[in-house]
């Protein structure tokens, strides 16, 4: 595998019971690469984001990061070498305060402990707009606030790789732009992204590659663009229509 | 445009609290009140006076101890009463059967306590959930019954604890009770400061979400562990009190479930996940044990009303009404971020930096 893959996937397959939702996956992404993932629900994308961090293991295959096979490592582990994560449902700790759960990220995966932490989690909360909300408890958050606190916490770890799980879903079209500037912060100080999202053209404005999944296997990638227009995946898509030029124009 | 995350992004330093000008007063009053307590004997307290007391400790490191567990850790045991029998058969094996005496009795049940907790812990956390909470009373059941096997330990009949042989009564019951005050101060002491530390916010993570503390690279079984491990030796500690006011160890009593029904009751009245909670639920529980607790039967239906009231009307427990919600904290564990200032943001806007950046 070349230097410059960060990630390096290979043959991961899981099933939940007769559910197929990995069959031999294999794909690599790049050091410094936005990598967007789509494909219809249930096709096995967040359940390709838990076996990349460690959340459920792979009945067969394996994951490499930086040159080392973390098939077998922890997700704990694998948060500490690097690789952060989003949940499509958000997952805040509900009795801890917004910069608290910030804080978590920063001392344990970043381990940065006392006041490196606190300064870690502070940049963190300002970069995603949370510094205001910071002495919340975050059960109180709305919907864009815990997307936010997902997308903070995972930064606060100080990441090379981050997994954004439908980070935009569910959000109105005036609140995506800001949360696609602050990705396109992130790739610019070199993080590397793996991205879900449904509405494709948020996805396909910033993506470099693009991949669809369906069934647990991939249908496509390459350019977003030729991706989004290739027969398999118009027809899985059948009867969607995608306003990948909307997208571009706004 | 740079958005990455350097330790002191934009030249901030965050400034974070961790005490409150109530918490040191907090730390004041709790200081006068151990050291009065300390002198007591001296002064104001009867024998029977530092009985009772004894007892009250021994319900504070209860019900701080399930606390730690359940309320910070989110493990939710039914077997407390387990450690507690370790604790009391532990002091009475190591300073009376091995003749160690006293004092290396008490640290050596400690260890025992620990070190079954430990093992134990590997067959208990394969369980979550009502399945842990049941496992865990399982677990309790057989080290019970194991134990009324062993004739070495009195078997089923109990067995006396002897090691304050030849000490006056009135200079004993002294004894235990400065041993109960130095433990309830150690106890509560270590609760705090393991919840203080970086240890504790990764229980309270793990309690709220383990899957997200997991990829936030928080241990997670290592977590549920220290704070299982921990809670067994407080637990423990408890025990070797038993020994030391009963100064006779029954099976039947220091193995009881009731233990655990107690810890809860109190931890319910007084205010799960606060350190303040279980010393003022064990302060209430005493009260009404001592007064409406020879009613048998209808005393323990009256703790259940009381407690299911609690649930309903007062979740937050005594100390959640006295609090004010947790605004007021003696001892808070919490991270306080003060400044800078956090302005509050217009909605949308992901950084707040205009005019800072480069
Ligand atoms: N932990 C699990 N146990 C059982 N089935 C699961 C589990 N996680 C996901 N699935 C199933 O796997 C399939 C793929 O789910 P998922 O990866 O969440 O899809 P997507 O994110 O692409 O919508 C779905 O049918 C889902 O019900
Ligand atoms: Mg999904």
């Amino acid at each position: 595998m070349s230097e410059s893959q960060l990630l390096s996937v290979r043959g991961l397959s899981k099933k939940f019971g007769r559910v197929v939702t990995a069959e031999d996956v294999t794909f690599d992404v790049r050091e410094g690469e936005a990598f967007g993932i789509v494909g219809p629900n249930g096709a096995g994308k967040s359940t390709l984001l838990n076996l990349i961090g460690g959340v459920i293991d792979p009945d067969a295959g394996s994951i490499e990061f930086g040159g080392r096979d973390i098939t077998r490592l922890k997700a704990a582990n694998r948060a500490k070498v690097g690789i952060a994560r989003s949940f499509q449902i958000p997952r805040p700790f509900v009795d801890m305060t917004v910069f608290e759960n910030v804080y978590v990220g920063s001392s344990f995966a970043g381990g940065t402990r006392g006041q490196h932490g606190y300064d870690r989690a502070y940049a963190a909360l300002e970069t995603t707009g949370l510094l205001g909300l910071a002495e919340t408890p975050a059960g109180q958050l709305r919907l864009l606030d815990r997307k936010r606190l997902e997308l903070a916490r995972a930064l606060a770890t100080g990441p090379r790789l981050i997994l954004l799980d439908e980070i935009a879903g569910g959000l109105t079209e005036k609140e995506i732009p800001p949360l696609i500037d602050t990705i396109r912060g992130l790739l610019a100080s070199g993080v590397t992204v793996v991205w879900i999202e449904h509405i494709v053209h948020a996805l396909v404005s910033v993506v470099d590659r693009l991949m669809c999944l369906a069934e647990g296997r991939i249908l496509a990638l390459g350019d977003p663009h030729e991706v989004m227009r290739s027969p398999e995946v118009i027809e899985v898509y059948l009867g969607t229509t995608f306003d990948i030029d909307e997208g571009r124009a706004s | 445009m740079s958005l990455a995350l350097s330790d002191n992004t934009a030249g901030h330093r965050a400034q974070v609290h961790r005490s409150t000008r109530a918490s040191l007063v907090g730390l004041v009053v709790a200081v006068i009140v151990v050291v009065s307590l300390a002198y007591g004997p001296f002064a104001f307290l009867t024998k029977g006076n530092q009985q009772n007391l004894t007892t009250l400790f021994i319900y504070i490191i209860l019900g701080t101890m399930w606390n730690l567990l359940a309320g910070y850790a989110g493990m939710v045991s039914i077997g407390q009463q387990a450690f507690i029998g370790i604790g009391a058969y532990g002091i009475v094996y190591a300073s009376d059967i091995l003749g160690l005496g006293l004092w290396i009795g008490l640290a050596l049940a400690l260890v025992i306590s620990g070190i079954v907790a430990y093992l134990v812990s590997f067959l208990a956390f394969r369980l979550s959930g009502g399945y842990f909470a049941i496992g865990t009373w399982v677990i309790a059941e057989v080290i019970y019954l194991l134990t009324t096997q062993i004739n070495t330990l009195g078997a089923g009949a109990g067995i006396s604890f002897t090691a304050f042989r030849g000490y006056k009564p009135e200079i004993r019951i002294a004894v235990v009770y400065w041993i109960a005050l130095a433990a309830v101060v150690v106890a509560v002491a270590v609760t705090y400061l393991l919840l203080r530390s970086r240890l504790g916010a990764g229980f309270t993570a793990v309690r709220d979400d383990a899957t997200a503390a997991a990829t936030l690279g928080v241990n997670v079984t290592r977590s549920r562990r220290i704070a299982w491990v921990v809670a067994a030796m407080g637990c423990g500690l408890a025990g070797t009190l038993l020994a030391m006011t009963t100064l006779n160890v029954q099976p039947g009593s220091v193995f009881k479930i009731q233990w655990t029904a107690f810890m809860i009751f109190i931890v319910i009245i007084g205010g799960v996940g606060t350190i303040e909670g279980p010393i003022i639920g064990a302060i209430v529980f005493y009260a009404l044990e001592r007064y409406i607790g020879d009613v048998g039967f209808w005393y323990l239906v009256i703790l259940g009303i009381i407690a299911i009231a609690m649930v309903l009307f007062l979740p937050k427990g005594l100390w959640g009404l006295i609090s004010g919600n947790g605004r007021l904290r003696l001892f808070p564990t919490g991270y306080r971020l003060t400044s800078p200032l956090p302005t509050p943001i217009a909605n949308g806007t992901p950084d707040s930096r205009e005019g800072e950046s480069s």
